[in-house]
C-alpha cells in the first residue's frame, strides 16, 4: 500500500489539513501544494499516482493546470479529481471537456473523497 | 390634471371649471351641442382647427388640452398588447377602449408600465446575482468554510484514534473556520437583504440617476446654490454619497456637466433672458456667448416651480446609446430601440451643425414636437484617436397647427403605425392588425 502518492493542490490550509489527515490515515503518502503558478513543477517533482486539484487557486486556475497536464504526454492519463465550490453544470462541462477524471463539488464528505481516491488510483 | 386623462374629458373639466354651458361653448366653437357632447365623452376624435377653436373659446393654450397624455396611455396600451401577443388584445380598438373606459385604460396602462419596470429590475437583479464579484466572493467563502468545517468535524466525530495534538489542531481549525463562516454569512446576508434598502438597489445606474433627477424636476438646486463656490466637487460628493460605485460613476459624470452649465449660465440671468427671447436656444447662445450645446442642456434644467415651458431632453453617445432621457408629456424614448428618425440621431451625421426640426408623431392626437439637436466632440479631434461624441436634443411641444413641415417619426417601431417607413427595423403590432 505504501508508495501510492496523492498530490493535493489546494490553497485553503484547513481543508488541506483535513484531507491530508484522512488520506494519510488510509495509508496514502500525501504531498500538498498551494500555488497555481508553480503547480506543474510540483507535479513533475512528486510524480503522484493521483492529483486532487482545486479550481480556484492563486496565480493560475485549476482549469489551466488541467489543460497543461492533458497536453503533456507524461501526465496525459494521470487521474485528476477536481474540487470546486462552483457546482454549476457549465463548470462541470468545462472540466470534462478538459479531461478531468472526476469532478467533486464542495462541501464533500470525507468518505466520498476517500472512496473516489481509492477508485481513481486503482486501489 | 391627472395623467392619462383624455382630451374630451379635459375639455369638459375646463368648461365646467369656468361655468360655461355646453351649448354656449359649442356655439362659440361653431359646432352643435350634440357633437360637443360626443367630444366631451371621448366618442369623437378631435384635432387641428377644432381643438384650436375650443381652446380659444376656453381661453386656453391648445397644448393644455392635448399635451400628449392621451398618446401616452395609448402607447402604453399598445405596448401591453405587444408584450402579450397571445392575449388576443383588439389592438385596432385601443382608442375605443381608452375613450369609453378611460379609468380602466389608465389602470391597464399603469399596470403594464409597472410590470415592465419590475421586469427590468428582475433582469438587473439576475445580472447582479450572476456577475457580481462581491456575491461570488461571499458564496465562495461560505462554501469553503463549510467544507473545511465538515471535513474536520467528520474526522473528530468518526471516533477513530486521533492523538491529542491532532485533536487540538482540528478544534482550533473548526473554531477559525466557524468564525470565517460567520463573517462571510453576514456579508452574504447583507448583500442579499434588499428589503430594507431603497428600490434603487434594483435599478440600473442610469435609471437611478433619472429617478433621482425626476424627484427634483431635473433641477439640481444644490449645484445652483454653489455656482459661485470654488469647488462644486464637494457638493457633488455629497449628492452621490451612499450610492454604489457604478451609480456614482454615472451620476458624477452628469452632475459635473450640470455644474459646468450652471457656472457658464447663472440661473437668474438665464431665466430672465430665456423669457425675453421666448426660450429660443439660438438667441440665447448668441446673447450669452455660451456654446449652444450648453444652452440646450441648461434649458431642460430650469426650476419646475417657476412658470417655464416644459422641455424634454435626450442625451446619447456616438453609438446612439441613451445616456439620459428627461420625458415630457407625449415624448419619451426607450433606452434601446428608439425610432432613428429623431434629430438626436441625425445630428450625429453632422457633428457641430445645429438642427431645428418639427417632429410629428403618428396617431389621431397628431402630437408635434419642436426639437433642437446638436452633436459635438467631447475632446478635440485628432488623427491618432477616434472621436468621442455626444448628441443632445431639447424637445418641447409644438402647436398642432404650426406651419413648419414636420418630420414623421415615432417612439419605437413596434407601436408605430406608420406604413412604408424606410427606417422600420421591426414589425408593428398596429400594422399587423391592420393587415
Amino acid at each position: 500500500m505504501t508508495g501510492k502518492q496523492v498530490l493535493l493542490i489546494e490553497d485553503e490550509p484547513n481543508i488541506i489539513e483535513a484531507i491530508r489527515f484522512i488520506l494519510s490515515r488510509d495509508g496514502w503518502a500525501v504531498a500538498t501544494h498551494s500555488d497555481g503558478t508553480t503547480a506543474l513543477e510540483k507535479v513533475r517533482a512528486v510524480a503522484p499516482n493521483l492529483i486532487i486539484l482545486d479550481v480556484m487557486l492563486p496565480g493560475r486556475s485549476g482549469y489551466d493546470i488541467l489543460r497543461d497536464l492533458r497536453d503533456d504526454a507524461a501526465t496525459k492519463s494521470l487521474p485528476v479529481m477536481m474540487l470546486t465550490a462552483r457546482g454549476q453544470s457549465k463548470d462541470r462541462e468545462l472540466a470534462e471537456r478538459l479531461g478531468v477524471t472526476h469532478f467533486m463539488t464542495k462541501p464533500f464528505s470525507n468518505a466520498e473523497v476517500l472512496e473516489n481516491v481509492r477508485t481513481l488510483a486503482g486501489w | 390634471m391627472p395623467q392619462g386623462q383624455l382630451t374630451g374629458t379635459r375639455i369638459r373639466d375646463r368648461r365646467l371649471d369656468q361655468g360655461i354651458r355646453q351649448v354656449d361653448l359649442a356655439l362659440t366653437a361653431g359646432i352643435s351641442p350634440s357633437y360637443l357632447n360626443l367630444i366631451e365623452h371621448n366618442r369623437r376624435r378631435i384635432g387641428g382647427k377644432l381643438i384650436n377653436d375650443i381652446s380659444r373659446a376656453l381661453g386656453l393654450d391648445p397644448a393644455l388640452l392635448t399635451d400628449g397624455a392621451e398618446s401616452e396611455v395609448l402607447d402604453r396600451l399598445r405596448n401591453a398588447a405587444a408584450d402579450n401577443p397571445d392575449a388576443g388584445a383588439e389592438v385596432a380598438r385601443t382608442e375605443d377602449l381608452a375613450g369609453r373606459f378611460p379609468g380602466w385604460a389608465a389602470l391597464l396602462a399603469a399596470q403594464h408600465q409597472k410590470i415592465a419596470a419590475l421586469h427590468a429590475r428582475v433582469e438587473n437583479l439576475t445580472d447582479r446575482l450572476t456577475h457580481d464579484p462581491q456575491l461570488a466572493t461571499s458564496l465562495h467563502d461560505v462554501i469553503t468554510s463549510v467544507t473545511a468545517i465538515r471535513a474536520t468535524s467528520s474526522i473528530l466525530a468518526d471516533g477513530g484514534d486521533i492523538d491529542a495534538d491532532w485533536q487540538r489542531r482540528f478544534h482550533r481549525n473548526i473554531y477559525e473556520d466557524s468564525q470565517r463562516l460567520a463573517e462571510s454569512s453576514r456579508a452574504l446576508v447583507g448583500f442579499l437583504d434588499l428589503s430594507g434598502k431603497d428600490s434603487d438597489a434594483l435599478r440600473s445606474p442610469q435609471e437611478q440617476l433619472e429617478a433621482w433627477l425626476d424627484g427634483q424636476g431635473f433641477h439640481v438646486a444644490a449645484l445652483e446654490d454653489c455656482a459661485d463656490c470654488a469647488d462644486g466637487e464637494i457638493v457633488i460628493d455629497g449628492l452621490v454619497k451612499g450610492r454604489d460605485a457604478a451609480t456614482v460613476f454615472v451620476m458624477r459624470g452628469y452632475l459635473r456637466g450640470y455644474y459646468a452649465d450652471a457656472l457658464a449660465l447663472p440661473l437668474d440671468d438665464f431665466c430672465r433672458m430665456a423669457r425675453d427671447c421666448a426660450y429660443d436656444p439660438a438667441q440665447l447662445a448668441d446673447q450669452t456667448g455660451v456654446p449652444l450645446v450648453q444652452v440646450l442642456r441648461r434649458l431642460a434644467t430650469l426650476p419646475p416651480e417657476q412658470d417655464h415651458p416644459h422641455m424634454g431632453l435626450a442625451l446619447a453617445d456616438g453609438a446612439g446609446v441613451m445616456r439620459l432621457i428627461k420625458p415630457i408629456a407625449g415624448f419619451t424614448l426607450p433606452r434601446g430601440g428608439a425610432c432613428p428618425l429623431w434629430p438626436l440621431f441625425h445630428a450625429l451625421l453632422q457633428i457641430g451643425q445645429p438642427l431645428r426640426q418639427i417632429v410629428d408623431l403618428p396617431g389621431p392626437e397628431a402630437l408635434r414636437f419642436e426639437c433642437f439637436a446638436l452633436a459635438c466632440h467631447l475632446r478635440p479631434p485628432g488623427f491618432d484617436r477616434p472621436p468621442l461624441v455626444e448628441t443632445v436634443m431639447l424637445v418641447r411641444a409644438a402647436l398642432p397647427d404650426a406651419a413648419a413641415k414636420g418630420i414623421p417619426a415615432g417612439i419605437t417601431c413596434r407601436i408605430c403605425q406608420r406604413e412604408g417607413c424606410a427606417a422600420r427595423r421591426s414589425a408593428s403590432i398596429l400594422s399587423e392588425v391592420g393587415g
